[in-house]
């Protein structure tokens, strides 16, 4: 799992690195989301690995918190979803904008010089 | 830790609500009743004038200066410590949600001119700017650093654009693209930093940092290397800086007077975590990073200095100022945090305090004084925008609304005097607290550093020569171009509101404040540097801060 786990991250944040180094703002977005998600792969995978392990913990009585799955990189990832969901929805906004102010799709607003 | 120095007090959130609230009750308003949204706001700051008055004087105890230090703490949801969220106030966050709200007030006035018409829920954004920073100087934890982190970014990428225009979409679209890399790797170190120490709380983390075996504590360096660069990226940094100079020149004026806080708050949290996590106390951690800081601060000073020199445009100047000032707040930072004693770091709070607010006097100035000056004005006023031309159909109601708040203008001779005091501030002459703030650092870096044989530390002279000559290039370039525009020129702008000078008066009237009363400041600025070097008092407090339901709701 650990194996997997790290190769998914390792080319989704190598796949994002690339494109949001290209000059095309359709590039750059995909580059952005894939960089996010691999970023939330990597948050959960610092609450360490588990498998079938419950996040939350049934109510009364004692239990062994080392059955369960650490609930904060849970709810850190949700936050982080929730924003990166937001601010790249935003930055597709500005992107439209962009493509209308100066009729071209490059990130400097205009075609290098041919 | 007595009881008695702990002040718990609902009043610790309001720094946080009242913009939220203001924000929040603003979209109630139609956009077009600007002037109700304006006395919104404007209300909103001098509220929030008030509170960070009075955390100042809760925190620093009795006397200015003389007081025990005070750290106030606040647990949302009465969760203990390690577990829930805490705000915490000590001097340096109160100081600073302080220096927001002086930024903050002119900025607003400005904004009445006229540019809050130039768009939509200008007023509303602004508050939650407002609220976003705040939010970052208060919070105790590293997460929710990153929620206010974003809340800011994402309140400043509206004002940003506030005005609309080719080039501020253009400018946008970069500063955006670099923010959410940004974020990611303050992300990535975030966790990181919770999978090595096991908590988010800054000041459990900065326990538990001496603590760390060595393979833990490598990933840990690695997670702090990654939380670096995204606030080495706010607070603009060499070479993370490229894109402050264009972003802050392309913003409306009142908006790029703002964002004069925000390379600040880029800054304060380099300073807060690099005293808690990596302070004398952190075991073989200490220090980490320090070198980093200073070299890095003092290639940012180069580069600012260069760049001031050779840039054209009125406000793109002003981008540059704003990174030497970053720059030689963060080489003390780094000078301090290796060692080099608490004087210097004194000497540059109180310098971060009077820089910030000049630049952003600055970028107030700006538009008028390129105004009708070598076809160098505002895109706006010139015609009809096409881009707004092509979009009007599809928006429908959108109307702007560029009318000022009041017709009265303001003398020629205003802007010239006014200008000419900005850029003796900005370059640092004396009297005034760029000149102090300069002295203060010099004078307490080669005091705290001459050994016992009278040797100073060579890249104390570099330095040195990098504040004395940076602040001579400053003067320099604005000699100059004050020169060509009011006395070469001898062209008055078309039009010159009272609105657009009365906030830059209000600026200068706190910034002779400021020198007039240097004595306290630096008293206090003092004592401030004198907690950031003691971060235990800080891990004590907070660690220990009591749930209200167990003492008996005793406040």
């Amino acid at each position: 799992m650990e194996l997997i786990l790290s190769l998914a991250i390792g080319v989704l944040v190598g796949s994002g690195v690339w494109l949001i180094l290209r000059p095309r703002t359709f590039q750059l977005i995909v580059g952005l989301c894939l960089l996010a998600y691999g970023v939330n792969l990597f948050i959960f995978a610092m609450g360490r690995l588990y498998i079938g392990a419950a996040p939350i913990m049934p109510k009364g009585g004692f239990v062994d918190p080392t059955t369960y799955a650490d609930p904060l990189p849970q709810a850190l990832v949700l936050t982080a979803i929730v924003i990166s969901f937001a601010t790249t929805a935003l930055f597709l906004v500005v992107m439209i904008a962009a493509r209308g102010a100066t009729g071209t799709d490059h990130v400097d607003g205009k075609e290098r010089d041919q | 830790m007595t009881p008695e120095t702990y002040v718990p007090s609902h009043l610790l959130i309001a720094p946080l609500l009242i913009p939220i609230v203001a924000g929040a009750l603003m979209l109630f308003y139609d956009d077009k009743l600007r002037k109700i949204k304006l006395g919104i706001g404007l209300a909103a700051i001098v509220a929030l004038f008030f509170v960070s008055l009075e955390l100042i004087s809760r925190v620093k105890g009795d006397a200015l200066g003389g007081g025990e230090t005070i750290v106030a703490t606040y647990l949302l949801g009465d969760w203990p410590v390690p577990i829930g969220i805490v705000l915490v106030v000590d001097r340096l966050s109160a100081m600073m949600v302080m220096l927001t709200t002086l930024i903050a007030a002119p900025a607003l006035i400005y904004a009445a001119a006229g540019w809050q018409g130039k768009g939509q829920h200008f007023h509303t954004l602004f508050q939650l700017l407002l609220a976003g920073v705040i939010g970052a100087f208060l919070t105790g934890d590293l997460f929710n650093l990153f929620v206010f982190f974003e809340v800011m970014l994402a309140a400043s990428y509206g004002l940003m654009l506030h005005g609309s225009g080719p080039e501020r979409i253009k400018q946008g679209l970069h500063y955006i693209a670099i923010n959410l890399a940004a974020s990611l790797l303050f992300l990535i170190g975030a966790a990181l930093a919770y999978g090595t120490t096991g908590t988010l709380n800054m000041a459990d983390m900065s326990r538990v940092v001496p603590l760390l075996d060595p393979a833990q504590r490598m990933m840990f360096h690695a997670a702090a290397a990654f939380l670096g660069l995204a606030f080495l990226t706010k607070a603009a940094i060499w070479p993370l800086c490229f894109w402050l100079p264009s972003t802050y020149a392309a913003a409306s004026p009142p908006a790029a007077a703002s964002f004069a806080i925000m390379t600040k708050v880029g800054l304060y949290v380099l300073l807060r975590l690099a005293t808690l996590l990596f302070g004398h106390d952190a075991g073989i951690s200490a220090g980490f990073g320090g070198p980093v800081l200073i070299l890095g601060g003092m290639a940012t000073i180069a580069y600012g200095m260069f760049g001031v020199l050779g840039a054209q445009g009125v406000a793109i100047k002003g981008g540059y100022i704003a990174l030497i000032s970053s720059g030689t707040v963060l080489s003390a930072v780094g000078i301090s945090l290796i060692g080099g004693g608490t004087e210097i770091l004194s000497g540059a709070l109180f310098y971060l305090i009077g820089s910030t607010v000049a630049i952003s006097a600055y970028f107030l100035l700006a538009e008028p004084v390129g105004r009708g000056w070598e076809g160098k004005g505002e895109d706006d006023t010139q015609g009809p925008d096409p881009v707004a031309e092509r979009w009007a159909p599809m928006m429908g109601t959108v109307e702007d609304e560029t009318a000022p708040a009041s017709d009265r203008t303001a003398p020629w001779s205003a802007l010239g005097f006014s200008f000419a005091l900005i850029a003796a501030i900005l370059a640092g002459l004396p009297p005034f607290p760029g000149f102090i703030g300069k002295v203060a650092m010099l004078s307490g870096a080669f005091h705290d550093n001459t050994s016992a044989s009278g040797a100073i530390p060579t890249i104390l002279w570099v330095y040195a020569a990098l504040l004395i000559l940076s602040g001579f290039a400053v003067l320099v370039s604005l000699v100059r171009l004050g020169i060509r525009r009011f006395w070469a020129s001898g062209k008055p702008p078309e039009r010159m509101l009272a609105l657009e000078i009365v906030p830059v008066f209000l600026i200068l009237a706190m910034l002779v404040l400021q020198t007039v009363k240097a004595g306290p400041l630096l008293n206090y600025t003092h004592a401030t540097a004198l907690d950031l070097a003691a971060p235990a008092v800080y891990r004590n407090a907070v660690l220990s801060a009591p749930v209200v339901a167990d003492s008996g709701g005793s406040h």
